[in-house]
């Protein structure tokens, strides 16, 4: 591993080792670019990642505090946990479960597509959807996705067996074990999915593609990489020349350092890289960086989400196996006869003992109806709804002055109004979620509410217009040049996909821009 | 295991101590040394772990499971209630509920709580219940959840695909296990 200096403005910063991260540090560094990159949290390994109830959530989530306000139901629900990320190298590659579907072609153009929807914030993506495909194909390569490039799907577990009978029975069309960023045999230098169903937990045998074990060791392997964990980046500095010129960050003793830099570039999840860019403010930046169109943290989504838990007369066990390797694509398309906007998926979804109750159930479950379902957990099949919430100016990222973090500085708020076209397509969703399980045979089935955010995106968005977001179609600040998002923010409008393989897409087309921008000597 | 035998200095100490014996024939009993068990408090009287039980059992009614898998729960509570401010929450929501709630029946007891659905108290109570309750290896046997398996090379050679009260899945819609050939 490199070792650059504090001093050396030769530097590009990349602040969080995630999708985003991980990914371009890794494209940077094998093009020959020193690279400096920044993670909050610790590292861990395969051996260190823990299957005893509670010891992951402690270990690899981002637990330092934020707050929530508006009127969506995470607000009551979840009041410590509005949105549920990683704070460790990889970042939340490393308790994501491995779901890489592609968003739809009309989905990077859903202003044109959805039209005029009052209430909601919708442009169409800067690019074609064609560009993103080309990338989405060497991501696909990249993390080995199953189904794509004769790589084998996953074997069906017993609860997809459950999930594919309800799901055909119904009528869907393309019902299947997923396209996975999970090895069906071994590849990539990594072992194959044995099927033990802690995905959530970090993966014990890195059949789960995370940049822990793939993209930061080749990183390092360049000689180019200077990986500095338990360093969390505090402040983003410019010179009189308005381009930015380094990040103040705090080590793991709590010291603060300074790194020079040549670029930096924000991937610190939606939450955390909103707070960064608006604590970063000066007199020149008033409003902080990036943000003269004060498009900053807004248009925030997470995608309308929600679970349909059901129990059976027989066994099911549905524990054994990965965490949600299972898909119905049907849903996805634009059907405005449905009532609402935009697609969704229908995924698979298991929990834990401990989980299911607290993470699963809706809030207000207890008593006989929630014994009832508990006493059936070996009877149990899931199923989660994950869907293309609208985007709203008004929900979004700011700085709450009245809490403050370990350091002395304000905490993210983050302040959600559901669109109603999400109550829509929520409803919709868990309606034939419940009738895929009773379809297979369920006795009972029980609904959550919106769960916490897990999918954290369009809070900095890329735009044609600098007055509509913050980024250009290359993640490049609209206002600095040598200032670029690399996380899921960056994306214009959410879709109706887990965003990680958008993520890492675009992290490989920015890195191309990146090189051949400090090649040219424009940044 | 807990011995019976307590020190001078425990004895002192405690501020409550919840008692039981496990099921005759249980999955633990069979494991366990003693089927006699205690669990001692620190910051809550015997009368409030007893009452904290009864509201664990109210919001969670596993008929078959253990008063020693509820003592747990009670146990992680008095962990929390040496925090002043969460000690004064039981107590005033141990008030409102009133001193028979430990030996009221389910109906009595689901009628005193049902008004306090949207307190603290009860979402506290609520949340260390589900949160204690399950996570124990007496849950887990309990409930039929194996728990850690890396131990075991997971769950692909172990049951992951045994279910044969539906069909098997095509191949096209998931994919082989693969063996190496």
């Amino acid at each position: 591993m490199a070792s650059i200096s504090h001093d050396d403005s030769s530097a590009v910063v990349i602040i969080g080792s995630g999708a985003g991260g991980g990914t371009l540090a890794h494209e940077l560094t094998r093009r020959g670019i020193k690279v400096v990159l920044l993670e909050a949290g610790a590292r861990q390994s395969l051996a260190t990642f823990s299957q005893v109830p509670g010891e992951a959530f402690g270990q690899l989530t981002w637990l330092e505090p934020r707050t929530a306000s508006g009127s969506w139901t995470v607000k009551e629900d979840y009041p410590t946990l509005p949105s549920w990320t990683c704070k460790t190298v990889g970042g939340t590659t490393v308790h994501w479960t491995g779901a890489t579907p592609r968003a739809q072609p009309w989905e990077v153009r859903s202003r044109t597509t959805y039209g005029q929807v009052d209430g909601a914030s919708l442009i169409d993506w800067p690019l074609e959807y064609s560009e993103l495909l080309h990338y989405y194909e060497l991501a696909e390569k990249r993390m080995v996705v199953t189904r794509r490039n004769g790589n084998p799907g996953l074997p069906a577990s017993n609860h997809f067996k459950v999930f594919h009978y309800g799901a055909k029975k119904l009528g869907y069309q393309r019902v299947h074990t997923g396209y996975m960023a999970i090895n069906s045999r071994p590849a990539d230098d990594r072992g194959m999915c044995i099927q033990q169903g802690f995905c959530v937990q970090g993966c014990k045998v890195a059949a789960k593609w995370s940049t822990l074990y793939t993209e930061i060791p080749r990183a390092e392997a360049t000689g180019n990489l200077d990986l500095r964990v338990e360093s969390r980046a505090v402040r983003i500095e410019h010179g009189k020349d308005g381009l930015v010129n380094g990040v103040v960050y705090r080590d793991a003793k709590g010291s603060e350092q300074r790194q020079l830099a040549r670029i930096v570039c924000v991937a610190a999840n939606s939450v955390e890289t909103s707070r960064l860019l608006l604590l970063s403010e000066s007199s020149k930046y008033p409003q902080g960086l990036a943000n003269s169109s004060d498009q900053v943290g807004r248009h925030f989504s997470h995608h309308t989400g929600g679970f349909a838990f059901g129990v059976f007369d027989q066994p099911i066990r549905f524990w054994r196996g990965t965490t949600l390797a299972g898909l119905v694509e049907d849903e996805t398309r634009h059907d405005p006869k449905r009532g609402f906007a935009g697609g969704y998926h229908l995924e698979m979804l298991a929990l834990d003992l401990p989980s299911i109750a607290l993470a699963g159930f809706p809030q207000n479950l207890w008593g006989r109806d929630l014994a009832y379902m508990m006493d059936r957990y070996s009877n149990m099949a899931g199923i989660f709804v994950n869907g293309e919430d609208l985007p709203r100016a008004t929900n979004r990222i700011t700085l709450n002055l009245a809490v403050k973090d370990q350091f002395g500085l304000p905490v993210a708020n983050i302040h959600v109004d559901d669109h109603p076209n999400n109550a829509a397509m929520r409803a919709h969703g868990q309606r034939q979620a419940k009738a895929l399980l009773e379809a297979a045979g369920a006795t009972r089935v029980v609904l959550s509410r919106q769960t916490p955010a897990t999918h954290n995106m369009c809070a900095n968005r890329m735009s044609k217009d600098a007055r509509d977001g913050v980024v250009n179609a290359h993640g490049q600040a609209h206002d600095i040049r040598n200032l670029f998002v690399s996380d899921g923010s960056a994306m214009s409008t959410p879709s109706s996909a887990n965003p990680t393989l958008t993520i890492v897409a675009l992290a490989l087309r920015q890195a191309e821009y990146i090189a051949k921008q400090m090649g040219s000597r424009a940044i | 295991m807990h011995t019976s035998s307590m020190d001078r200095r425990q004895f002192i100490s405690a501020t409550g101590v919840l008692t039981g014996a496990l099921l005759a024939g249980s999955a633990l009993a069979l494991l366990a040394p003693a089927r006699a068990w205690a669990v001692d408090l620190s910051a809550l009287s015997t009368a409030e772990g007893s009452a904290l039980m009864a509201v664990a059992r109210t919001l969670a009614p596993h008929d078959t499971l253990e008063d020693a898998a509820y003592a747990l729960v009670v146990k992680a509570i008095d962990g929390a209630a040496g925090d002043a401010a969460t000690l004064a929450m039981l107590r005033e929501g141990l008030a409102r509920l009133g001193p028979g709630f430990a030996t009221a029946n389910e109906a009595e007891r689901v009628a005193a709580l049902t008004p306090l659905e949207n307190t603290a108290f009860f979402k506290f109570l609520r949340a260390q219940t589900l949160l204690n309750l399950y996570a124990s290896p007496l849950a887990y046997a309990h409930f039929g959840y194996e728990g850690e398996v890396f131990s075991k090379g997971g769950y692909l050679l172990h049951g992951f695909n045994d279910l044969r009260w539906l069909p098997e899945v095509p191949l096209a819609d998931s994919g082989p296990v693969y063996t190496g050939a």
